[in-house]
C-alpha cells in the first residue's frame, strides 16, 4: 500500500512539472486531487488494511502525498505566471524615442509670464492687484496727479487722444493712459485706507517702436496708503521687492528725481551681486495734492508709490535683443517661453 | 546740461581733475543730490606727436583741386611738405601738425603718403581731430606769436579735464547754470560756495533803450542796457574752450559772453546792435494773429496772440520773447553799440510758443522751466565785466531801464515747515535745529523758533512753494541713503480679487488644452474690421503714429487673424492661438464700453473643437450659456456659429470663421473661434460644487439610438433624454452620430449610452424599463423616434 502511495505520488508529481501552461495546471489539480484523482481512491482503499497500524502509517502517506502534490501545483502555478508575464513584457518592448509628437502645452505670453511673476511677489509682501481702464480721462491720467492743464510734464508723455466724447463733455480729454497711474487715483476714490495696491497693465505712448521703445506696453505701479507711511517704508519695500523678485544677493538704493505725483521723488536702482547698477523705476511719496484728488486728507493719510516696466522685466530675463519681437505673434518667438 | 570741471571749479573746489577718486566722488554726489551723472568723459588729453608749425607757403596743383600743397616750418630749420584738403589758412599762421608716427584719437596712425607721387610729411588738424570740440570747419588756427615745434596741448594750455553728462530733472532749472549746480553740491559737501557777484557800475554818459512793456503778465521783467566801445573780434581763448567743450560753437566775443553768462547764471540774454534798432527802444507785446517774423535760423515764423513778441520801437517784431531772435538785429562785424536785453518771461507762454513752433533753443529751454528774475542785475554786470577782457574801450551807458510788470513773481516767498511733518514723511528723527544746516545753504533759510519754522525760498527755485518741496530738500541734502529701509505693517492681506484669480484659472486651462497666448496690436488700421465682417461704430485716435493703426479695437479676432495668416507665410499651420485684452467699443458714458475679451482661434480646425473649448471653460470657471445657433455672429460662418447667450446679454460666440473672411485676410485654413466677453465671464462669481454622494451600487448601461431630424439641436435631446430618464442617470454619453439614405434626407441617427446607478440599491429589470419608456417619451416629444 504504502508503495502504491509513493508511485502514484511520484506519478503526479511528474505531471505537475511537465505541465506546460496555467490551464494544465488547473486541469491537473483537478484530475489529481479531485474525488476520482488516484490519491483519493487510494485513500478509500485504507479501511481495507488489516492492522491500525497499517491503516495509520498508510493514511498518513496519502496525506501527505496529498500536500506535497498540491503544494507542487502551487508552486507550477507561480512559476508559469511569472514566466507569462516576463513573456508579456519582453513582447511589449517599443523604442520610447520612436514617439517624438510635438509637445501640444500652449505658452504664456513672455509678458504675462513677467506680470504674473510680479503679482505674485507683490502679493507675498501684503499687496492687493487693482486694475483700471486702459482708455482715461484727461482728469485721472494728468489732473489728478497733480499735473494741471499746461503742466509742461505733460507734454514729456506723449499721449495718444481718442475722439470719444462723454456725452455733454468736451472733446479732447480722453485719452490711452500713459502710465498706470491712474489706477492710484481710481483706488483712493473706490476704498478707504489702508491700500495696499500694485497695478499692473498696458498703457500707451505715442513713441515710435524701436529696439527699446513700443508704442503699446506695459507698467506695474504700486501704492500704499495708510497712517505714517514713510519715506523709510519705500526705500525698505523696494528693497524686500528687489530681494523677493532678482534675488537675495541683489540690493537696492533710491537717488532723487522729479515726478509730478510724488514728492519727494526718487529713481530706484538695483545693484546686481557683481557690483554694477540698473536703473528700474520711479518712486516717490504720493503729493498732497494727490491725496486731494484722491478724497484723502495729507494731514492723516501718507503713502508712497513706484512704478516701473514689465515688459523690460522679460525682456532682461530673456535676453530679448528687440522688444518688438514681444509683438510679433512669430509662433517660433512664443513657443521658445 | 555739459558740466566742465574746471569751470565748475571757478565755484568753489570740488575735486582735481586729475585726481580720479576726488572725481569719481564728485560724481556720486552729484548722482546723491538729484542731479545724476549720465556720462562722465575726460577731456583735455592731447594727442602725442602734434606739434605747433608755421605755414610758409600754399601752392595749388594743377591736378588737384579738392587739396592744396602746403610748406611748414616746424621751428627745427627743415621745411616738410604737407598735402591739406582745407583752405582756411593763410601764409604766417600756426597750425597743428601730426608728425610720423602720431596715433590719432580716431585710431589713425600718421604714416608718409602721397598724392600724384608727392609725399606728405605730416597732417594738418582740424580742432575736432585733437578732441577739441566738434568744430571741423578748418585747420585750428593758433594764436599769433605761439613758438614753433612744441606740443600743440602746451602751445593752447590744454589742461586734463572732466566732462559731466548731468540729467537735469524738470524741478531744477537752477541747474541749467554752472552756479545752480555749484551751490547745491558745495552745500552737500560743505564747501565754501564761490558765487560772481559783480555790480553794475555805469562809466557812461546817460544812454537809455526805452522798454515798453504791454504784456507785462507774460513778461515780469525786461531791462535794457546800452553798451558802446565794442570792437567784435574773437573771445578769449579760455572762454572759447570752455564753451567748445560743453558743445557750443565760438562766434564772436559779443555773442560767447552772452552764452557764458547764460551758461553760468541759467539767464538767457540777448545783445542787439543798437543801430538797427528802429527808434532805438523796445516794445514788449503780444502777436497780432498771423504777424510774421524771420528768426535767427533763417526761418521765416507765423505767429497768433498767444505768442510774446519783441519789436523796436517802431513796433516792428525783432524777436520772440525768451525763444529767439530775430535776424534783422543781429550783431555783425560793423556793430560797435549794442543794447543787452536780460528780461523773464512767463515760462507757459515760453513752452507754448516753443512747442507750437516747434523751435526750441537754449533760451527757451530756460525760460520755459523757469528763470530767476532776480539774478538779472548780476547777469548784466557780469556781460559787461566779461565782455571788457576783449573790447578794453567798454563803455557801459547809465540810464539802464528796468521795466517790471505783473507777471514778476514776488522776490520773497516762504512756506510753513513743521519739523514733525518732515519726520512723519521722511521717517527721520531730526529736530528743529538740525534744519539750518541742511537747508541755508542752498538759499532756503531758516528763520524763527520751535518745531514750527518759515523757511524763506529762493527766487532762483521757481519749483518750490510748500511745506512738502521743503521737506524733499530736506530729503536731498540730509541723504536719501541714510533714511533707512522699514517695511511697512500692511493690515491688509496680500491676494487675487476673485476675477483676478478666474483670469488665472481660464489662462492656465487654455494653455493645457495646448492654446498660446498671442499680444497683437489693439490698434488697427480703418478698414481692418470691416474686413473681419464687423462693421460698426469705433473710436478713433485723433493723433495716430500712422494711420493704419489709428483705430482702437472693437474685437480681439483681427488681430488672431492677422497673426494665423503672419505664421501661415512663415510655413508655421495649425496654430491654435488665444489672446486675453481689452476691446474698446465707443459708449455714451464718461469712458468708452471698455471691456476685457477672449478670443480663441485654432487654424485648421472645425467648430466643434471651439466647442470643446467652450465646455472646457463652462465646466472649469462653472459658468453656462445657451448655444444659439439660430443667430449666426457677423463675421463667422453662417452654418457652423452660435451666439453663445447667457441671461440677456450674449456672452459670447463659437463656431468657425466666415470663409470670406479667411479670404481677405489671407488666411488658408479653416479657423474655429470662440470669443468670450470676460466681463461676464469672469465678473460672475463661482459656485463652489455642492457634494454628491458617490454611490457604491452596481451600475447598468442602456444604449437607445434616437432618428432625428438636422434642425432640432442634439444639445435639446440631450436635454430631454435627461429629463425623461429621472435620476437614476448617471451619465450619458453620445457615442456615435449616423446620416445615411435609410433615414432620409436631412436626418440623422444619434446613439446614447446612458448609465444607470441607484444611491442606494441595485437596480431591477422594472428601473431598466421605466428609465427607457421615459426616454423614448420624451424624446418623441422633439419628434425623436427609437431606431429600431
Amino acid at each position: 500500500m504504502i508503495d502504491e502511495i509513493g508511485a502514484a505520488r511520484e506519478t503526479a508529481l511528474t505531471q505537475v512539472a511537465a505541465a506546460d501552461s496555467l490551464e494544465s495546471v488547473t486541469m491537473l489539480g483537478t484530475q489529481l486531487l479531485g474525488k476520482k484523482g488516484p490519491l483519493a481512491q487510494l485513500k478509500t482503499k485504507l479501511g481495507g488494511l488489516s492492522t491500525v497500524d497499517e491503516k495509520k502509517a498508510a493514511g498518513s502517506a496519502v496525506n501527505e502525498a496529498i500536500q506535497v502534490v498540491t503544494a507542487a501545483l502551487e508552486f507550477r502555478n507561480i512559476e508559469l505566471s511569472e514566466a507569462a508575464l516576463a513573456a508579456r513584457v519582453q513582447f511589449e518592448s517599443i523604442d520610447l524615442t520612436e514617439y517624438a509628437d510635438r509637445p501640444t502645452r500652449g505658452h504664456a505670453h513672455v509678458v504675462t509670464q513677467a506680470w504674473e511673476r510680479l503679482e505674485d511677489v507683490f502679493i507675498g509682501l501684503g499687496f492687493q492687484v487693482a486694475e483700471g481702464p486702459e482708455v482715461e480721462t484727461d482728469w485721472h491720467n494728468f489732473e489728478a496727479l497733480n499735473m494741471g492743464e499746461g503742466h509742461p510734464a505733460r507734454g514729456e508723455f506723449d499721449t495718444l487722444f481718442v475722439d470719444h466724447a462723454p456725452a455733454g463733455g468736451q472733446p479732447g480729454r480722453t485719452l490711452l493712459r500713459t502710465h498706470t497711474s491712474p489706477v492710484q487715483i481710481r483706488t483712493m476714490l473706490e476704498q478707504e485706507p489702508p491700500i495696499y495696491i500694485v497695478a499692473p497693465g498696458r498703457v500707451f505712448r505715442r513713441d515710435t517702436p524701436d529696439a527699446t521703445h513700443m508704442p503699446v506696453f506695459h507698467q506695474i505701479e504700486g501704492l500704499v496708503i495708510d497712517r505714517n507711511i514713510t519715506m523709510a517704508d519705500l526705500a525698505g519695500t523696494i528693497e524686500a521687492f528687489t530681494k523677493a523678485f532678482f534675488g537675495a544677493d541683489f540690493s537696492s538704493r533710491l537717488r532723487p528725481s522729479y515726478f509730478p505725483f510724488t514728492e519727494p521723488s526718487a529713481e530706484f536702482d538695483i545693484q546686481r551681486p557683481d557690483g554694477s547698477w540698473l536703473e528700474l523705476g520711479g518712486c516717490g511719496m504720493v503729493h498732497p495734492n494727490v491725496l486731494i484728488a484722491g478724497g484723502l486728507d495729507p494731514e492723516q493719510w501718507s503713502g508712497f508709490a513706484f512704478g516701473f516696466g514689465i515688459d523690460r522685466m522679460a525682456v532682461m530675463r530673456h535676453q530679448v535683443a528687440d522688444i518688438r519681437d514681444m509683438y510679433v505673434n512669430d509662433i517660433r518667438f512664443i513657443e521658445q517661453f | 546740461m555739459k558740466i566742465l570741471l574746471s569751470w565748475l571749479n571757478e565755484y568753489g573746489d570740488f575735486a582735481d581733475p586729475t585726481n580720479a577718486v576726488a572725481v569719481q566722488r564728485l560724481a556720486d554726489v552729484m548722482t546723491g543730490l538729484g542731479l545724476e551723472v549720465g556720462n562722465l568723459e575726460f577731456v583735455g588729453d592731447t594727442v602725442e606727436g602734434v606739434i605747433t608749425a608755421r605755414i610758409n607757403r600754399l601752392v595749388q596743383h594743377p591736378d588737384a583741386a579738392k587739396v592744396q600743397r602746403v610748406y611748414v616750418d616746424a621751428g627745427d630749420g627743415h621745411e616738410r611738405h604737407v598735402w591739406c584738403g582745407a583752405f582756411n589758412m593763410a601764409e604766417g599762421d600756426v597750425v597743428p601738425l601730426a608728425t610720423f608716427g602720431t596715433v590719432m584719437p580716431n585710431g589713425m596712425t600718421i604714416e608718409r603718403r602721397g598724392i600724384l607721387g608727392i609725399d606728405s610729411e605730416g597732417m594738418l588738424c582740424a580742432p575736432d581731430e585733437l578732441g577739441l570740440g566738434s568744430d571741423h570747419s578748418g585747420i585750428l588756427i593758433m594764436p599769433e606769436g605761439t613758438p614753433l615745434g612744441i606740443p600743440y596741448g602746451e602751445a593752447l594750455g590744454v589742461q586734463p579735464d572732466i566732462l559731466f553728462d548731468l540729467d537735469v530733472t524738470r524741478n531744477r532749472p537752477d541747474c541749467w547754470g554752472y552756479v545752480g549746480i555749484a551751490r547745491d553740491v558745495a552745500a552737500q559737501m560743505g564747501i565754501e560756495f564761490r558765487q560772481p557777484k559783480p555790480a553794475l557800475a555805469a562809466d557812461g554818459d546817460q544812454r537809455s533803450a526805452p522798454v515798453e512793456l504791454i504784456d507785462g503778465d507774460k513778461c515780469g521783467r525786461f531791462t535794457s542796457l546800452v553798451l558802446s566801445g565794442i570792437e567784435i573780434g574773437p573771445s578769449a581763448d579760455w572762454m572759447q574752450r570752455r564753451l567748445m567743450a560743453g558743445g557750443m560753437r565760438a562766434i564772436s566775443n559779443v555773442v560767447d559772453v552772452s552764452n557764458y553768462v547764460m551758461l553760468e547764471l541759467n539767464q538767457p540774454n540777448h545783445a542787439y546792435d543798437l543801430d538797427t534798432l528802429g527808434g532805438g527802444g523796445f516794445r514788449v507785446r503780444v502777436a497780432t494773429d498771423g504777424e510774421q517774423m524771420q528768426t535767427l535760423d533763417g526761418d521765416s515764423r507765423s505767429f497768433t496772440p498767444t505768442d510774446l513778441l519783441i519789436c523796436d520801437a517802431t513796433d516792428r517784431p525783432i524777436g520772440i520773447g525768451g525763444v529767439m531772435g530775430g535776424l534783422n538785429t543781429e550783431i555783425t562785424e560793423a556793430t560797435t553799440t549794442v543794447v543787452l536785453e536780460i528780461a523773464w518771461f512767463q515760462p507757459l507762454t515760453v513752452l507754448q510758443t516753443s512747442s507750437r513752433l516747434g523751435l526750441r533753443s537754449e533760451a527757451s529751454a530756460r525760460y520755459e522751466r523757469g528763470c530767476d528774475p532776480y539774478i538779472i542785475d548780476t547777469a548784466q554786470a557780469r556781460f559787461a565785466e566779461l565782455l571788457r577782457e576783449t573790447c578794453p574801450n567798454l563803455v557801459v551807458h547809465a540810464g539802464m531801464i528796468d521795466a517790471r510788470g505783473p507777471g514778476l513773481p514776488e522776490p520773497e516767498r516762504s512756506a510753513t515747515v513743521r519739523v514733525m511733518e518732515i519726520n512723519r514723511i521722511l521717517g527721520t528723527q531730526l529736530d528743529a535745529g538740525d534744519l539750518p544746516g541742511l537747508l541755508d545753504p542752498i538759499g532756503f533759510t531758516v528763520t524763527g523758533v520751535g518745531d514750527t519754522r518759515r523757511v524763506a525760498i529762493p527766487s532762483w527755485r521757481p519749483d518750490s512753494e510748500a511745506e512738502i518741496d521743503v521737506i524733499e530738500e530736506v530729503a536731498r541734502h540730509y541723504g536719501y541713503a541714510k533714511l533707512g529701509k522699514t517695511v511697512p505693517k500692511s493690515t491688509v492681506h496680500g491676494a487675487l480679487s476673485v476675477r483676478q484669480q478666474r483670469r488665472r484659472q481660464l489662462r492656465q486651462l487654455l494653455l493645457g488644452l495646448g492654446l498660446s497666448e498671442a499680444m497683437p496690436n489693439p490698434f488697427l488700421a480703418p478698414d481692418t474690421l470691416s474686413k473681419a465682417g464687423l462693421d460698426g461704430p469705433t473710436i478713433r485716435i485723433t493723433n495716430p503714429l500712422i494711420v493704419e493703426e489709428s483705430v482702437l479695437r472693437t474685437s480681439l479676432r483681427p488681430g488672431l487673424l492677422e497673426s494665423i495668416a503672419y505664421n501661415e507665410s512663415h510655413r508655421r499651420t495649425g496654430l491654435k492661438l488665444f489672446e486675453i485684452g481689452h476691446v474698446y467699443p465707443p459708449g455714451n458714458g464718461e469712458l468708452p464700453d471698455e471691456h476685457e475679451a477672449l478670443c480663441v482661434v485654432m487654424a485648421g480646425s472645425q467648430a466643434p473643437a471651439a466647442m470643446a473649448v467652450w465646455r472646457e471653460i463652462a465646466n472649469t470657471l462653472g459658468v453656462g450659456a445657451r448655444v444659439d445657433q439660430g443667430r449666426v455672429p457677423p463675421g463667422l460662418h453662417a452654418t457652423r456659429s452660435a451666439v453663445l447667450q447667457a441671461g440677456k446679454q450674449p456672452s459670447g460666440a463659437v463656431g468657425e470663421v466666415d470663409p470670406g473672411v479667411l479670404h481677405r485676410f489671407g488666411v488658408n485654413e479653416r479657423v474655429a473661434i470662440l470669443e468670450l466677453n470676460l466681463d461676464e465671464v469672469l465678473g460672475r462669481p463661482p459656485k463652489p460644487a455642492a457634494w454628491k454622494p458617490v454611490s457604491r451600487m452596481p451600475s447598468s448601461d442602456l444604449d437607445l439610438a434616437f432618428v432625428m431630424g438636422d434642425d432640432v439641436p442634439a444639445e435639446k435631446l440631450e436635454r430631454a433624454i435627461r429629463q425623461g430618464a429621472g435620476n437614476l442617470l448617471v451619465d450619458l454619453d453620445l457615442f456615435d452620430v449616423f446620416r445615411g439614405a435609410a433615414l432620409g434626407e436631412g436626418r440623422r441617427s444619434l446613439a446614447y449610452r446612458l448609465r444607470l446607478q441607484a444611491a442606494d440599491r441595485n437596480l431591477t429589470d422594472s428601473d431598466i424599463a421605466d428609465v427607457r419608456r421615459g426616454a423614448v417619451v420624451a424624446a418623441a416629444k422633439l419628434g425623436a423616434q427609437l431606431r429600431g
